[in-house]
Parts: structure tokens; sequence; C-alpha cells
């Protein structure tokens, strides 16, 4: 503003363009949103109530007769370690294909995050079935191979190879965004690169490290799909068993309540971590130089070329060869329309009802500031957060308790995909929100529009891109879901998840991989499209 | 058509604990063009949205051609007001074409008067065209035009002008006059560009701090402000801070005579009411930058106790360090009470901004 006007006059001219720009958000608009917070966390409150309800004296009980002690270790050990594995390969493989010179570096950006493509059973049947005892190495060699594909070491390696593209894209999209003129200042002050890499480079990557760990752990924690096929027990393998096998479900109540603490526990630490940084600038006025490799050019390659054949060539190569053997076989192709109609349906209506659900919650949230609107927003992202077996779960105990006629149902299914998936939605109907302005939708009122009429000709079809990769993206993940499916679905209701999963714990590899493959052809585009490009666009 | 009048009464506007608009009070005759002029920040955006049903007065009313649209248990919604707005950016739906936008708010058994206004603002053969395809006066055009389809009781322009190049800004304004007097539309215009407001509108209303100071005709706010706030706000101005004494006032061009009672006062002293003479009366000063606009020119001078003045004159009066002699024309200057408080914070220095608007011409 051109205007010299005394300061507080300036303040109050702050104050009130920002609440133009906010606009206003109708109270139906609130209300749905809060009736979709709390339908989400509805559940959970019964699981707490399941859990507790014989009092904390039995429930300590149960913890110790659980065998708790040993599924933390075991559940911990693991996520250390993937932990470890996926920094050991996200970050220098970020370093290589942002800031030096490595030939072919936009082929490596994008190969280091196609793993995302796989769902944790999918890698670990490929893996199990590539380097298992009696799988495909061990019959070219002729002879067993030695028990690396099982076990702790098995879940380590598919684990570590699926999980470590989420902190690589987010360090990537973190170092495109550093300031060289830091890396600069420091270099003229006199340090070498060794010494800015340490203390202006690590120090500005906190932020992405403590997000991207938090995912890489909360990943381990909650998957199940892997962890079952490896024959690896952790705390979702515990309550699926725990609720299978046993006619009292308390102890898988009180398993859950321990994984939904161990949760609690590390997005505070996350929290702890994060605070209190100032968010960097955004957009560098120009890009950082190249450091070039020189003499270690070949060992780089060396590098990102083991990563990408780990973590893509192996799932494919097996796969592939697999689905191969399936379709030359005389015998019936053994995958069933049933399961192909199963998953898309489920997953087609989950993505419908969180698109629809996200719009007022976004709405609050981009336009409506202050607390009320953030405990909203936070409640819809806690599916996020919490393993899909414990919301599989809760629901188990709150459809049993206070809506008995659902047990057993399909809709129950798409409810758990809603909860667990919801936060995908409201993230990009957000964005979408953040870039539309209020103006539109007062033109259209001063134009004599209603509040419905608004939403119907100007609000939806100016977010609907936004709209559609929300609901691409619950689509896509809805389909891959494997352990609230398992929990969830009706007496003989196959989908193509539960196929691979069955198949593959019988070692019937050939009947495990056309599920597999139609998954992987589903999922390549829109995770292409809605999750990696994103990141290397701006890349030219 | 009818003719509409807007009557604001006291008006007030609340963000928690902070007054965006202090009872503001206004009537507009049916058919004329108003404008709400002041700083930013000043509520007049808020006191705008107000009219349109986007923000909600904490008290007051708002009648429009006798009809309550705000007042003790009345609020009648946005879209039931009749009342069109034309936005800072335009607002265009980018999803809909240049006709779609138009015709937007139409019924459509009314689709034929979609052409009728695209050629009121000259834009009948772009009606194909996406928003983006428009340049920016284009896009205000159609702005214009889509919030007079319904034939609207009254029209809002809240800065219309505001994204757009000096020049362009200059000549849309006549145009938009003269869209507005051939719908015979009532109008609010809200703009911190003072010489818009005073270059367009009927009736000038100038807001400062939540209150509108005063309402007149662009001579009547110039020429004859009713308070120092607004006599700094409206036109280049110095305010200096003197007294009153026997009915003379002692300014830095010599004691001069007023009908005044004795005390403390703020003498306004406008820029262009200086005269600058090679020699002879005044007061020695030495010029510092000679500013040129074409028309016109600003001479900045020191005078001899350090303080600087701005004069506005149709030519230079010469060099930078050139010794002249400064008379304050007696007519022209005015004398206010001194209120208290800071001089310098009624001080509206959007000047530099405006002069080279014009100077873009």
């Amino acid at each position: 503003m051109s205007e010299l006007a005394p300061a507080p006059v300036a303040e109050a001219g702050r104050l009130f363009s920002y609440s133009h720009e906010s606009g206003r958000v109708s109270l139906g608009a609130k209300l749905l949103a809060t009736g979709v917070a709390a339908f989400v966390s509805l559940p959970l409150f019964y699981l707490f109530i399941r859990a507790g309800e014989r009092g904390a004296g039995v429930w300590l009980q149960h913890v110790r007769t659980a065998r708790t002690a040993e599924l933390l270790i075991s559940t911990l050990s693991i996520s250390a370690a993937v932990l470890a594995l996926s920094i050991a390969i996200a970050l220098p493989y970020a370093w290589l294909v942002t800031r030096t010179d490595l030939p072919g570096r936009r082929f490596w950006a994008v190969a280091g995050a196609l793993p995302l493509v796989f769902p944790s059973y999918i890698a670990a049947f490929a893996i199990v079935s590539i380097l298992g005892p009696h799988g495909l190495l061990a019959s070219l060699l002729g002879r067993p191979f030695p028990e690396v594909a099982y076990g702790w070491s098995g879940a380590l390696l598919a684990l570590g190879l699926l999980s470590y593209p989420y902190l690589y894209l987010l360090l990537v999209a973190a170092l495109r965004h550093l300031d060289p003129a830091l890396e600069e200042a420091a270099r003229s002050l006199g340090h070498s690169p060794a010494q800015v890499a340490r203390r202006i480079v690590i120090p500005q990557l906190r932020v992405p490290l403590a997000a991207g760990s938090l995912v890489v752990v909360l990943y381990v924690l909650s998957d199940f799909g892997a962890v079952s096929i490896v024959r690896y027990d952790t705390f979702t393998t515990a309550i699926y068993d725990a609720y299978r096998g046993l006619f009292d479900r308390t102890i898988a109540a009180v398993l859950a309540t321990v994984l939904v603490a161990l949760t609690l526990v590390l997005l505070a630490a996350e929290w702890l971590i994060v605070r209190g940084v100032a968010p960097g600038r955004l957009r560098p006025s120009r890009a950082s130089r190249r450091t070039p490799l020189g003499r270690w050019t070949p060992a780089a390659l060396v590098f990102v070329g083991t990563v990408t054949l780990a973590a893509i060539g192996i799932p494919l190569a097996a796969i592939g060869t697999w689905s191969a053997r399936a379709l030359m076989a005389a015998e019936r192709v053994p995958l069933e329309g049933s399961a192909i109609w199963n998953s898309f349906s489920v997953s087609f209506a989950a993505a419908l009802v969180c698109v629809a659900a996200s719009i007022p919650v976004a709405a609050w949230a981009v336009r409506g500031h202050g607390l009320p609107a953030t405990i909203v927003e936070r409640l819809t992202f806690s599916g996020y957060a919490l393993p899909g077996i414990v919301i599989a779960l809760s629901l188990v105990f709150a459809a049993t308790r206070i809506a008995r006629p659902f047990y057993q149902t399909a809709t129950l299914l798409v409810l758990a995909y809603v909860i667990r998936f919801l936060p995908e939605a409201v993230a990009a109907t957000r964005s979408a929100f953040s870039a539309l302005s209020p103006r539109f939708e007062e033109a259209a009122r001063s134009l004599g529009l209603g509040r419905l009429q608004v939403l119907r000709r100007v609000t939806v079809p100016m977010i609907r891109p936004g709209l559609l990769a929300g609901g691409g993206l619950v689509f896509l993940t809805s389909m891959k879901e494997l352990p609230a499916t398992l929990i969830l679905r009706p007496t003989g209701f196959e989908t193509l998840a539960t196929r691979v999963w069955a198949e593959a714990s019988l070692s019937s590899w050939s009947r495990a991989a056309l599920p597999s493959l139609l998954i992987l052809l589903v999922s390549a585009l829109p995770v292409w499209a809605l999750v990696i490009r994103p990141v290397f666009r701006e890349e030219r | 058509m009818t003719i509409a009048a807007l009557e604001l009464q006291d008006v007030t506007i609340r963000y928690g604990n902070v007054t965006a608009v202090d009872s503001a009070s206004l009537t507009l005759r049916g058919g004329s063009l108003g404008a709400l002029v002041g700083p930013s920040g000043c509520g007049k955006t808020s006191l705008l949205r107000a009219i349109a049903g986007f923000e909600v007065p904490s008290s007051g009313e708002v009648v429009l051609a006798g009809t309550k649209l705000v007042g003790r248990g009345t609020f009648v919604p946005p879209e039931s007001r009749h009342i069109g707005m034309v936005f800072q950016e335009g607002a265009l739906f980018p999803h809909l074409s240049v006709w779609e936008n138009v015709a937007f708010g139409l019924a459509r058994g009314d689709r034929q008067r979609a052409d009728e206004v695209l050629r009121l603002v000259g834009l009948e053969s772009l009606g194909h065209r996406r928003p983006h395809e428009l340049s920016g006066g284009q896009q205000q055009r159609v702005a214009l035009a889509r919030a007079l389809a319904p034939r609207p009781c009254l029209v809002l322009l809240d800065e219309p002008f505001g994204g757009l190049d000096a020049s362009l800004r200059v000549r849309l304004r006549g145009e938009v006059r003269n869209i507005l007097r051939a719908a015979g539309t009532t109008a609010v215009l809200v703009t911190h560009d003072q010489e818009e407001a005073l270059s367009m509108a009927d009736q000038v209303s100038v807001m400062s701090r939540g209150r509108i100071l005063q309402t007149g005709t662009s001579k009547e706010v110039y020429e004859e402000p009713l308070s120092v706030e607004v006599a700094a706000l409206i036109g280049d101005a110095h305010l200096v801070r003197s007294r009153v004494a026997g009915g003379l006032v002692e300014t830095p061009f010599g004691m001069l005579r007023v009908e005044a009672a004795d005390g403390e006062c703020v003498v306004r002293i406008g820029s262009e009411d200086l005269d600058v003479r090679t020699a002879g009366d005044g007061v020695a000063a030495t010029l510092l930058t000679s500013r040129y606009f074409g028309h016109d020119v600003i001479d900045e001078f020191t005078l001899d106790d350090g303080s600087h003045y701005r004069v506005r004159l149709t030519r230079g009066s010469g060099e930078p360090g050139a010794r002249r002699t400064i008379m304050l024309r007696s007519e022209r200057f005015r004398v206010f009470p001194d209120v208290g408080g800071a001089v310098t914070a009624y001080r509206y220095a959007g000047d530099a901004q405006r002069r080279s608007a014009v100077a873009g011409s």
C-alpha cells in the first residue's frame, strides 16, 4: 500500500484485509464438518471402551499375558532398522539427484520414487518368491537358498525398500528449496564443502528428516501385509492373530491400544523436533550450483543402480515371471471377476464419500481460522496416523455395540477406508480451496445465487481438479488396503488385495501374480500423476 | 428506470474488539455515483461489503430504495439484495466464457440481455473468449457488464482499477463513468486514490479510521474541508502547528489575518497555494529539487529555518540551488483548531503514486 499511515492504522488495515480474504463459512458447513470429524473419531472411542471395560487392573494383566514386551522389542527394533536403512538410502540418493552432475539424474530422480507403487504385501511376495528357500533363485541354483527372505532380514529388506521413497521425496523437495546464498556465504567464510554440508545443509533438513522419519516409522508400525508374508511378528500380526484365533477379543483390543499409544508418542516426538523451526524461504531465486562428482561418478551410479534394481527391478521381475507362468499354464486363469468388481466398487464408494466429506472440512480449515476449525481438521487427520488394523478393530467394536446391522457388510469396509484415507481427500481439497478466492463466490451471490447454487455452479467447478486428485488418491490407496479389508470384509468377500495376500501366504506364487499385476497397472498412473510428478514438475 | 437511493444509518462493523467502521451514515441520491475514499485500513471496503451483504454490521441500518436490508432483526442475504458488485481483480469465473460470465446472474429467458450489456461495455465480439484471454481493462469491463446484467438497484465497485496500469486506469475511469450513466445506475465506488474519487464521483465521502469525516461534492471536500483530517487527506497540503492571537496567525510565510478564535491551531498550506518569485515580497527559500510532470511541476524548497515545502507550479522555477522568495496566497490557506495528536498522523502520502499515475497518461 502506498499510504504512510501511522502504525496502528496500518496494523488494523492488515487485520481487515486478512478477514476479507478469509471470507465467511456458513453454519451448515461448520455443522457438516463437525459431524464428519466426530464420525471418524468415534470408533476409536469404542476401542478404548472395549479394551478398558473391565478396569485398568485387568487391562494391565492382559498387557502382560499378551507378550507385549516381546512385541514391543520386535516392533521397535524393526522400525529402527528400517528407519536407518531408509535414511542411508534416501539422504545420499536425494543429494545425488538434486545437487550433483550425476549422469541421467532426471531418470534416477523419478526411479527413486517408484517403489511407492508397490503395496507392501506385493513387494514382500516378490522378495519371498525370489529369495525364499524355494524361490526363483533357489530353483535356478538348484539348491535351497539361505533364509534371508523370511523373518527379521526379510522384513527389513521389504520395508526398507518400500518406505525410503517417502523420506526421499521430502528431502528432494527440501534440497531443491534451500537458499544457495546460505551455502555460498558459508564458503566465503572459509568453510569446506564438507563443513558446509554438516553445518548448513543438514541442519536445514531437520524438518523434512523428522517428518519423513515419522512417515517411515508409522509405515512400519501399521504394516501388516509385508510382515505377515515374511512371517515376522509385530503388533499388527499379533492383533490379527488375537482377533482371528480367540473367542475373547479383549487381547486384540488391548494390543491395539498399546499400538495407538506408541503412535501418539511418535507424533509428539516429531512435534517436539519440528516446532519452533521458522519456515524457510521457499523457491530460491536461482538454483544451487551442482557439485561435480568427478572420479566418484561410477560409485554414485552403482549406488543408485543397486537401489533401483533392488527396489523396482526385483519386484517387477518376480511379478512378470509368475504372471507369465500363470498365463501359460494350462489350468484356468486364477483371477476371479468378483474380486476385481469388489475392489473397484468399495474403493470407488470410499473415494466418493471422502471427496464429499472433505469439502466442508477443507472450507472451514482454509477460511475459518481459529481453534474449532483446527480441532475439526486435526480430528479428520487421526485416521492417517492410525494403523488400518486398529481402525478396523475399532469399527468392529463400534458396530457390534451401536450399529449391529452394518457388521459384516461392505458398508463397514467403506467406512474404514473413509476414516483411514479421508486425510488424503482433505489435503487435496484444502489446497484447492486455498487457491480459490472467496471473491468468486461473493460475485455469484451478488448475482442472485443462494449458497447451494453457488456451491454447485462456482465452488465445485473451480476446485474440481483438487477434488479429482483427492478422490483418485483415496480410490488408489483403498484398493491397495489390506489389514482393514481382511478384518471387516463380509464372509466370502474377496478383493484383489486379499487374493494376493492369501495366495502369497500359501506360497502359490503364480496365483498371486495376476491380481498383483492388476493392482500395479491400476495404481501406476495415479501414483505417477498425483504423488511423484508434482515433486519433479518444476525441474527442467 | 427506478430511481434508487441508498441510506446508511450509524453502520458499525466490528471484528472481535477492533472497530472497522464506526457509526457511518450516508445518503446517496438515485442515479448518482458516490465514492468512499481514504487510506487503506480506513474501513471503506468493510462498509462497501456490508452494503453488499458480505459483512454483518453489529449495529446500524442499510436501506436501499426504501427497502430495509440491514437493521434491527433484518438481514437480507446478498443474493436477494439486487446489488451488483465489481471486485478489485474482477473475480471473473475462470471456468466460464465471457458471455457465460455475463449471463451468470440472468434468468434463462433473459439471455439477450447478456448481449445487450456486452455491447454496452463495447465487448460484444469477445463473448466466446475465456477471461484469461482478455487484457486487464477488458476483464474489468466484463466484470462491470456482469454486475449490470441483472439490472441491479445499485452497483458497488471495490477498487475496480487497482490492478491496472496508470494510463489504462485513467481511460477506464471515464468509460466506467459513462457506462454507469448510460445505464442510469446508482453506484458506490471505493478507492484510496483521491484523484479517482474526485474526478468520477458526484458525491465524495472521506473516510479515516472507520469514520466518515465528511460527505459532499468533490469541490466541497477539496476546497472546504470541515476538519483538519479531511484537509490533510484530500489534496496535497502542508500542516503546520501555530497559534491564533487577536485575529492573526503566524505562519512560516508571515503573520496573516484570520477569522478564528484565539488558541492553538493547525494551518493548512496547500502546495498549489504558494507563489514563487525570483525576488520581492515573501520568504527567502532555496530550490532543492524539481519534479516535472508535463502539465505541471512540483518544486521542493528549503526555507531558511530548515523546513521543506512543495510548490505546485505550471512551470519550473529554476535549477536546484536557485534562491527564490515564496508567498502564500492569503485567500486560500485554512486554519483549524488544534485537536491534539501528531499532525503528521493525518498526512496522506499517496501523492507520489498519484502523480506518477497522471504522468503516465
